[in-house]
């Protein structure tokens, strides 16, 4: 493809096929981490944010976006960082949650919106949405740990079905 | 140096799930020390990338609080002392959201999301080991009655800090100590701890003077990338 031809379409659908490397059933466009797509005199240009702070996948990830690009015939397409607003995983797409379920990972809950209280700072006084198995579906859980295996997940523990699972934080 | 610190734990915490929660939140603040030190670099204009800044300074040239430099201690030390910080961070990532510098606002809004979860963490447990055992007791008590002479640190503001709050850039340190007293307050009350009467003595961290234990933390933090200059990861 030349890039006179590119819309910002054709570039999300070659963005598509760049995934997560921690975790390879979601792409970066369903991920809610490409924020936009915009050309300059031909030249093309990725808006990213980062998913966490020190998230190690994203150096990754631009680099496999760079490279994806360049085999599509856009060798000087650019890469920028935008800190604002800060990803939410409420910009998952619900394909992408439902990939993560079957995989064994619960999806996000819908962010709560802080109230800015110490009630939010301490947990043992916070209320805390139920977080269903991914395997049999049963509400009958209990949290383990807010960190998990990556600085996205928390640890969880299924009652029912006796099983442990990630829950990809609400974030 | 609060990130570098609290990785010495990695491999090291008591179960498994602590240990994987401090190596997660030391990952997210070595993150935001990353995102800060290369927006600092920008500004200065010198060249100066974000590994410069922190693999390449000496310790007179740190302006952290000297609270984060201590060695880690037992559990007990290393939880209350990441409280008392977590506190003092999430009110101060708060205000910085507000910076009229917007990739400052933005790596504040970023960072503020990351410290909610880790206060709750370090909150929880200041309550579980205060409110524990005898020995859970007195160990949490001893790290609170040892840390808290340095807590006064992080309220200082320098001329650099409110030029710029006057600018609208940077944020009114002092105005941020009653709110973190009233949830450091909320919290030892939980946890059946006393905080110290002694007024918090230890000065001049955000001024380059530190404790004996920064030195032989950097030497350590920083000896890869100065044994091999240029090297990259």
């Amino acid at each position: 493809m030349s890039s006179a031809a590119a819309t910002r379409e054709s570039i999300l659908e070659i963005l598509a096929e760049v995934k997560d490397p921690e975790l390879p059933m979601i792409d970066v466009v369903e991920l809610g981490i490409v924020r936009d797509v915009t050309f300059d005199n031909g030249h093309l240009t990725v808006d990213i944010t980062p998913t966490y702070s020190g998230c190690p996948a994203m150096q990754v990830i631009e680099k496999e976006i760079i490279a994806s690009l360049a085999a599509h015939g856009f060798e000087d397409a650019r890469i920028r960082t935008v800190y604002s607003p800060a990803w939410t995983t409420d910009w998952m797409t619900d394909a992408a949650r439902e990939k993560l379920r079957e995989h064994g990972i619960a999806p996000p809950h819908l962010v709560e919106v802080s109230d800015g209280g110490i009630a939010e700072l301490v947990s043992l006084r916070r209320a805390k949405p139920t977080t269903q198995c991914p395997f049999c579906g049963s509400a009958n859980t209990v949290e383990k740990s807010e960190f998990g295996s990556t600085a996205c997940k928390s640890i969880h523990f299924c009652s029912a079905c006796h099983q442990p699972f990630d829950h990809f934080k609400s974030f | 140096m609060l990130g570098h610190r609290l990785s010495e734990w990695c491999g090291h915490g008591p179960i498994l799930e602590e240990d994987i929660a401090l190596a997660n939140i030391a990952l997210d603040l070595i993150g935001q020390a990353t995102l800060l030190l290369k927006l600092a670099g920008e500004v200065e204009g010198k060249g100066r990338s974000e590994d410069t800044l922190a693999y390449f300074r000496e310790a007179i040239d740190y302006r952290n609080v000297q609270m984060l430099e201590l060695p880690n201690g037992d559990y007990a030390f290393t939880i209350v002392r990441q409280f008392l910080f977590d506190v003092f961070s999430y009110h101060l990532l708060e205000e910085l959201q507000k910076s009229a510098n917007k990739e400052l606002a933005g790596i504040a809004a970023k960072g503020f999301k990351e410290v909610r979860y880790h206060v709750r963490h370090s909150s929880e447990w200041v309550v579980r080991m205060g409110d524990g055992t005898e020995e859970s007791h007195m160990r949490a008590q001893k790290a609170l009655d040892h840390l808290w002479r340095f807590t006064g640190q992080m309220f200082e503001a320098d001329g650099v800090d409110k030029l710029l709050f006057s600018e609208r850039v940077g944020a009114d340190v002092a105005a941020i100590q009653p709110k973190w007293r009233a949830v450091v307050e909320d919290v030892m009350k939980r946890a059946t701890l006393t905080i110290p009467n002694d007024p918090p003595a230890m000065t001049g961290g955000r001024k380059g003077r530190h404790t004996e234990h920064l030195g032989h933390m950097l030497s350590e933090m920083q000896i890869v990338a100065r044994s091999h200059p240029g090297a990259e990861w």
